[in-house]
């Protein structure tokens, strides 16, 4: 039964949302409104049960890990920044959240992306087959759009036909994006469509 | 001309009603068109395949509802394949929103195969934190996850006694919505050089393709192409296969509808530059 209201409501809302598709209506603004209550109190629930209580006030009253007031007192300056008079509490937080993401993400970049990526660019060039002008072509790419993204001199002459094949390859890469965001977008209408005729409409008809 | 001119005025919920039309058929008559798995798609498939019996696969649910029928088909013949290959998927989530989908899904399938949850399957639910998380299992997963999704201590399960960190995991498969994947190469893959395998949502595919060249992530699922394409390797075709055909033919009026609304435009342009010269 339980199963049975879960699929009208979906349905329905499924509907009111498509019913934007014809124009705007009372509907689709219920949907919408819906849709973003139940999110951000599923947030507000998730935060609660899986930050706030476990990871602070849990280890403080039961296990008097008193530590931990320390990070959450830098936690509740952030919301300084509501009272013009006392924000600037807030930048003590801010600095040490930007001090962590820098430290962390200097060495993660240098480790995960930048030494990895260069490794993958110096490619051998022997031997007449594919896999050569496959190299070439990855080569010759990754120079022509970083001399693309070189803005200190003017694009001119063999730099700026340099760089204009440089945006050659780009565009080529945001076609792809595009082509697989159609893809995505049509994904998401057909799981719906599918939910429609087969979960909402089957189950009227007891299939 | 006047076909140019009404084309480039056309009211845009007749397109709607035509890619409506182009997904709906195709469901009802489930016309069949060849799927053929890709390499990096295969690639995954291979890896997991050959993994020895018993071995641990972190799976990491990174999506919500809005990517619902691109990640499930997968998530779904992914643990098919575990469970077929006695390999046992521990389930973790990064996107609050996704673990529901991530139990039912598990659930679902483990029923289906008849594992047994706490021996052959484990769903460790969500847990703030992304970079501190994923940094943390490096060390000590029960940093993070000393509790099963229902509150349990993860020290009853069997599964779990030999697992504690990167080194007891044989493959991380991130499900991704967004862009968490780029935290899971760069830490668990960059500094714990753990063997990484990757499902994304086609929007983000192309952004992650050059990791699979670089051979940073060991396969690629992309969209929900790349689950149609698992689901045929694990030969049991569901949502992804039934969605392929719709797919492919609202492709082909996509194509279409670009190609008259080019030569609209450029045949308006001409017509313009025309009556403005007279």
């Amino acid at each position: 039964m339980a199963t049975t209201i879960g699929i009208w409501i979906a349905a329905g809302l499924t509907l009111f949302i498509y019913s934007f598709l014809y124009k705007d209506n009372p509907f689709y603004k219920f949907a919408e409104h819906l849709y973003v209550g139940i999110t951000a109190g599923y947030w507000l629930i998730y935060t609660w049960a899986y930050t706030i209580q476990p990871m602070l006030l849990d280890p403080i009253i039961k296990n008097k890990e008193f530590i931990l007031i320390i990070p959450a007192f830098f936690g509740v300056i952030m919301l300084t920044r509501w009272f013009p008079s006392i924000s600037w509490l807030s930048r003590w937080s801010i600095a040490f959240t930007v001090g962590i993401g820098a430290g962390l993400g200097v060495t993660g970049s240098i480790q995960g992306f930048i030494l990895p990526q260069l490794k993958s660019t110096i490619l051998p060039l022997t031997g007449l087959n594919f896999a050569t002008f496959n190299n070439l072509l990855i080569i010759f790419g990754v120079f022509t759009t970083l001399v693309y993204f070189y803005f200190s001199r003017e694009h001119k002459g063999l730099l700026g036909h340099t760089a204009k094949v440089g945006m050659t390859f780009i565009m080529i890469a945001f076609g792809a994006s595009f082509g697989y965001t159609v893809m995505a977008r049509i994904s998401l209408l057909i799981g719906r469509i599918y939910f429609l005729m087969f979960d909402w409409i089957g189950m009227m008809f007891g299939k | 001309m006047k076909i140019f001119e009404k084309l480039s005025h056309i009211d845009r919920r007749f397109i709607y009603i035509l890619i409506a039309i182009v997904v709906i058929v195709p469901l009802l008559l489930k016309p069949k068109l060849p799927i053929v798995p890709t390499k990096p798609v295969k690639d995954i498939y291979d890896y997991v395949e050959n993994l020895p019996q018993g071995s641990n696969i972190l799976i990491s649910i990174d999506y919500d509802a809005a990517s619902m029928p691109e990640q499930q088909p997968f998530l779904e013949a992914l643990l098919r394949q575990c469970f077929r290959n006695k390999l046992k998927p521990i389930m973790i989530v990064q996107w609050q929103l996704g673990a529901p989908l991530g139990t039912t899904g598990l659930e679902k399938i483990a029923k289906e195969c008849n594992a047994q949850y706490g021996v052959d399957y484990i769903n460790l639910g969500y847990r703030p934190g992304y970079v501190a998380q994923m940094v943390g299992i490096g060390r000590e997963i029960r940093d993070y996850f000393a509790v099963d999704y229902k509150n349990v201590s993860i020290d009853s399960f069997p599964i779990m006694r030999n697992i504690h960190n990167y080194n007891d995991f044989a493959l991380l498969v991130g499900l991704e919505a967004g862009a968490t994947y780029l935290l899971w190469v760069e830490y668990a893959g960059g500094r714990f050089k753990q063997k990484i395998a990757l499902a994304l949502n086609a929007v983000s595919a192309p952004d992650a393709y050059y990791f699979y060249q670089s051979k940073q992530i060991i396969g690629l699922v992309g969209g929900m192409k790349g689950a149609a394409e698992y689901e045929v390797l694990e030969n049991k075709p569901d949502l992804a296969v039934a969605g392929m055909a719709s797919q492919s033919y609202s492709h082909i009026l996509i194509i279409l509808f670009i190609v008259l609304g080019n030569i609209t435009y450029f045949v308006e342009k001409s017509r313009k530059k025309k009556e403005g010269g007279r």
